[in-house]
């Protein structure tokens, strides 16, 4: 839950991409007592306001309910590729405009995909909030654009996965782990695309998905800042309100079939330095699977992996010295099949098989003994008590309702995660870890570096 | 304590707009703090700096300043790793130091409620470290790996060749972190010689924001920083002016994308010129609009990003950029960067570049005080660079007193076509290496 950035880093499956040079986590829907403001427009768009009135600024976010697993067959990188599109202009505003205005007034913009949802944002002085509404509402309904913009424009995209991916043989790796981690549902496609189809999206496919998917109803406004309800709802009518109501169908995602065999992927690259080991179990979140056990999978990754004194760091790390990092993770938030994760390498010269055996020892430790009541307690004390800082801010916490909304949690699962994870026990947590921790569910990659004698001299 | 002697200096008056009031603590052992006071979220966020980072670790030990910015919060006083650790996690209490290139820094969070607890486990750390075998070894472990896979990444060794080859013979050249030789050489009695050097009252500075009040902050401030020394070591290095004589080195590296790191000297941040630079350098390779992003992103499609920045140390400024572009066409990338060199120097950025600009300079910096954290560092930075007391008052009208006539006299200087020097990792096509390329930190070490 409160993962440090490396970790959250490493928590890649749902994380996001954005059209700038400045990735996003999602972060989990921690939260507490952010006390919000809600509405429903007409057309069916809901409207969550968060007041903080530190600083005259807004934070002005629409989140919509698609993203990379929502793409037609395909036509991966397609909900990625509309995203860079959105700022291409429109009937009204051409190319730049909207921009402009934002950069005029001193703001900050972008936005960002995810497997579950789209989302593009500005950060404003609060007197600009009712501009960036017109020329938000706008491009959701007005986008215009040709096939002048496709070619350069697939090219960013293409340069932004030999960023991310082609150039770094973990990003790579990561890549084919994902692909083996889901034998059907969509999840298993990069979410920046696969290289042979990004190379042939065109014009109709980016138009096809928007005029699909980007409609009020599918669509969430988040405000936070210096403003209330009332100041955004009479905005919020006169703009987003304006456009017609149309019905959006829903979400049709492959199943994911049983999972019968564990999986292992290996791979070896004369541009690793050092090897490193993953493990993967299909887990249930919010939205998938066994729901319950989302509280509980928390509490778990917490003790496992809070920090410095979390299970497997004191017992990898500190006390038998074998590994220079190992963690777990744990990602309730997803649409689809979320995913527990745990991680590790060695020390300088070290044995990755050492690592991998230590980490199967700590899980069949967690299997066999179960945790105690008195770790559960110790880090809900922790979670909770951190949770307070989610209050700090502004983007944050529109994100956290962002996020919720768009993947099919509500404002008051938010409200309310404080006192559902204080109400979490030991006996949940090791029923959740049992139900997880199966070997048939799992995927296993080892990333080595060559042999010194296969490397390149530069 | 009975008695409290404190007074507070109240010089901002609430900014029309912005409504950061500072207030200048005195504690009553002489330290100073700068408070903004809020107490609508039950959190305290504190951030502090020392003069000297990695420029002071000796030859041969670099990465001194890292490891210890990594050590001093693994036990201190009679609490060992674990039990230092536990304590910080159980009250979700945030501490960590840094090492920079100039200051060795830190930053605390707590919540109200452990704000003894938190301010406790501060001054241990700072005053009490442990240096216990086990945590500096494991610690020393992970930075040995990092460094590894620092030779190994392609813009991390593009990088510490590209510092290299500005400044052959200056600190500024060496790598923040180290190489696997000379972390393996640093001793615990170079880690307490640095602190006894350098964390020292006289230049400490200190922005604290939350829930305190400043009677209480005052007393806090004798409690974490009135054991530390006086005054600190002279740091003793010259001026440096960088060595970017124009023309490339290229790192022959078999990806399929070429990433670039280009610049030359640049201006410091004690320039009274310098947010006429730091506009220009926005208009260039700001982000979304800039000259860079629409002629390279925009209109060809040559990179998921390009961008520029002023890079103001303490003893050198540099003005620098970068890019990554597909191997077969990244010679396009750098023709386009060069030809917008040379025609900003020779006709400097028109009214409405320089007015968009100037708008993203100011917002800019206040949006980016939207939490607590970066409120305090804020606070700091402002007193370690002698802004002034009234900077956030006046810091939009330094901004707008960049005119167009000032702009282009300055992008004269600023741009150097000639002096441009670029690194280039990859596979290029169509690019032809006029330097060599500069030593390569802690490649030789096998």
């Amino acid at each position: 839950m409160f993962q440090s950035l490396k970790r959250l880093a490493l928590a890649l499956p749902l994380a996001a991409l954005s059209l700038g040079a400045v990735a996003v986590a999602a972060s989990p829907a921690a939260a507490q007592l952010f006390d919000p403001e809600t509405a429903t427009l007409d057309n069916g768009m809901e409207v969550v306001v968060i007041t903080n009135d530190r600083l005259p600024v807004v934070t002005h976010m629409v989140w919509y309910r698609v993203g990379g697993a929502d793409e037609p067959r395909g036509k991966s990188g397609i909900a990625h590729f509309l995203e860079h599109l959105l700022f291409k202009g429109t009937t009204n505003a051409p190319e730049g405009e909207f921009s402009d205005a934002i950069r005029r007034v001193g703001g900050s913009e972008n936005a960002f995909t995810s497997y579950d949802y789209t989302a593009y944002f500005q950060n404003v002085p609060v007197s600009a909030l009712e501009e960036m509404m017109r020329y938000e509402a706008d491009r959701m309904v007005n986008l215009d654009i040709d096939e002048s913009d496709i070619g350069p424009e697939r090219d960013v995209i293409l340069e932004e996965r030999r960023s991310r991916v082609d150039n770094n043989p973990a990003a790579l790796f990561r890549e084919q782990v994902q692909a083996a981690t889901y034998l059907h549902y969509p999840y298993r496609i990069p979410l920046i695309g696969w290289k042979h189809e990004m190379e042939r999206l065109g014009l109709r496919d980016a138009l096809d998905f928007y005029d699909r998917w980007y409609t009020p109803s599918n669509a969430i406004l988040v405000v936070a800042g210096d403003v209330t309800l009332a100041d955004v709802l009479p905005l919020a009518e006169k703009t987003y309100g304006q456009i017609p109501a149309r019905a959006v169908p829903p979400r049709e995602r492959s199943v994911e079939p049983p999972q019968l065999a564990e999986r292992r992927l290996e791979m070896t690259s004369d541009q690793v330095a050092q090897p490193s080991f993953s493990r993967r179990y299909l887990a249930p979140g919010y939205n998938w699977g066994d729901t319950e056990h989302a509280y509980p999978l928390q509490i778990l990754a917490e003790v496992l992996s809070g920090g410095a004194t979390g299970r497997l760091y004191r017992s990898l790390v500190v006390e038998q010295k074998i590994a220079a990092s190992a963690g777990a993770w744990y990602s309730p938030d997803g649409v689809g099949p979320s995913g527990f994760g745990f991680y590790g390498s060695p020390r300088p010269g070290g044995d990755i098989g050492a690592v991998e055996a230590a980490i199967d020892a700590e899980i069949a430790t967690l299997l066999a003994d179960g945790v105690t009541q008195e770790e559960v307690d110790r880090a809900i004390a922790r979670v909770t008590a951190a949770a307070v800082y989610a209050r700090d801010g502004v983007s944050g916490p529109a994100r956290i309702f962002g996020l919720a909304l768009a993947t099919g949690q509500t404002v008051e699962d938010v409200e309310a995660w404080p006192a559902r994870i204080a109400e979490v026990t030991a006996e949940q947590v090791n029923a959740a870890a049992r139900a997880v921790f199966r070997q048939d569910q799992s995927v296993t990659g080892i990333l080595r570096p060559a042999p010194v004698t296969d490397r390149q001299e530069g | 304590m009975t008695r409290i002697i404190a007074f507070f200096a109240l010089f901002l008056t609430a900014l029309p707009a912005w409504a950061i009031e500072i207030q200048e603590v005195k504690s009553p052992g002489g330290i100073t703090a700068w408070l903004v006071e809020d107490h609508s979220n039950p959190i305290v966020a504190v951030s502090f700096s020392f003069l000297g980072g990695s420029t002071s670790d000796p030859a041969g030990k670099e990465g001194r300043a890292s490891l210890l910015a990594a050590t001093m919060d693994e036990g201190a006083g009679d609490l060992d790793s674990q039990a230092f650790q536990g304590k910080l996690e159980d009250l979700a209490i945030r501490l960590s130091f840094s090492a920079g290139r100039d200051t060795f820094s830190g930053t605390m969070r707590t919540l109200t409620r452990n704000a003894d607890d938190a301010f406790d486990l501060l001054r241990l750390a700072l005053t009490e470290p442990r240096f216990d075998a086990e945590p500096v070894e494991r610690i020393r472990d992970k930075m040995l790996i990092d460094a590894s896979r620092a030779l190994e990444r392609p813009r991390s060794l593009l990088g510490g060749a590209f510092y290299k080859g500005l400044f052959p013979n200056d600190p500024y050249g060496n790598p923040a972190d180290g190489t696997r030789a000379s972390l393996a050489a640093i001793t615990v009695d170079d880690l307490r010689a640095f602190m006894a050097e350098r964390l020292a009252k006289d230049t400490l500075r200190i922005g604290v924001v939350g829930d305190i009040t400043p009677k209480q902050l005052a007393t806090r401030l004798d409690t974490v920083f009135g054991g530390l020394p006086e005054t600190s070591a002279p740091l003793g290095l010259p001026e440096v002016l960088a060595e970017a004589p124009g023309g490339i080195f290229v790192i022959d590296r078999d990806i399929p994308q070429s990433n670039v790191f280009f610049g030359h000297r640049g201006i410091k941040r004690d320039d009274p010129d310098y947010f006429v630079a730091a506009v220009l350098s926005e208009i260039m390779g700001g982000g979304f609009g800039s000259r860079l992003n629409e002629e390279v992103r925009e209109k060809r499609g040559l990179a998921y990003g390009v961008y520029t920045y002023l890079n103001p140390f303490d003893r050198s400024g540099l003005f620098l950029g970068g890019v990554a572009t597909d191997n077969a066409r990244v010679s396009e990338s750098l023709a386009i960067i060069k030809s917008e060199w040379e025609k900003m120097a020779a006709e400097g950025p028109t009214q409405e570049e320089l007015d968009l600009a100037k708008s993203q300079v100011k917002g800019g910096f206040w949006l980016r005080l939207e939490n607590s954290g970066s409120i305090a560092g804020t606070l700091v930075a402002i007193q370690r660079l002698d802004l002034g007391k009234n900077y956030l008052e006046n810091r939009d009208g330094l901004v707008e007193a960049v005119t167009l006539e000032r702009a282009k006299a300055m992008a004269k200087t600023l741009f150097q076509p000639e002096n441009l020097t670029i690194g280039v990792i990859g596979k290029p096509a169509n690019v032809e290496a006029t330097l060599p390329t500069p030593p390569i930190p802690g490649r030789e070490e096998g």
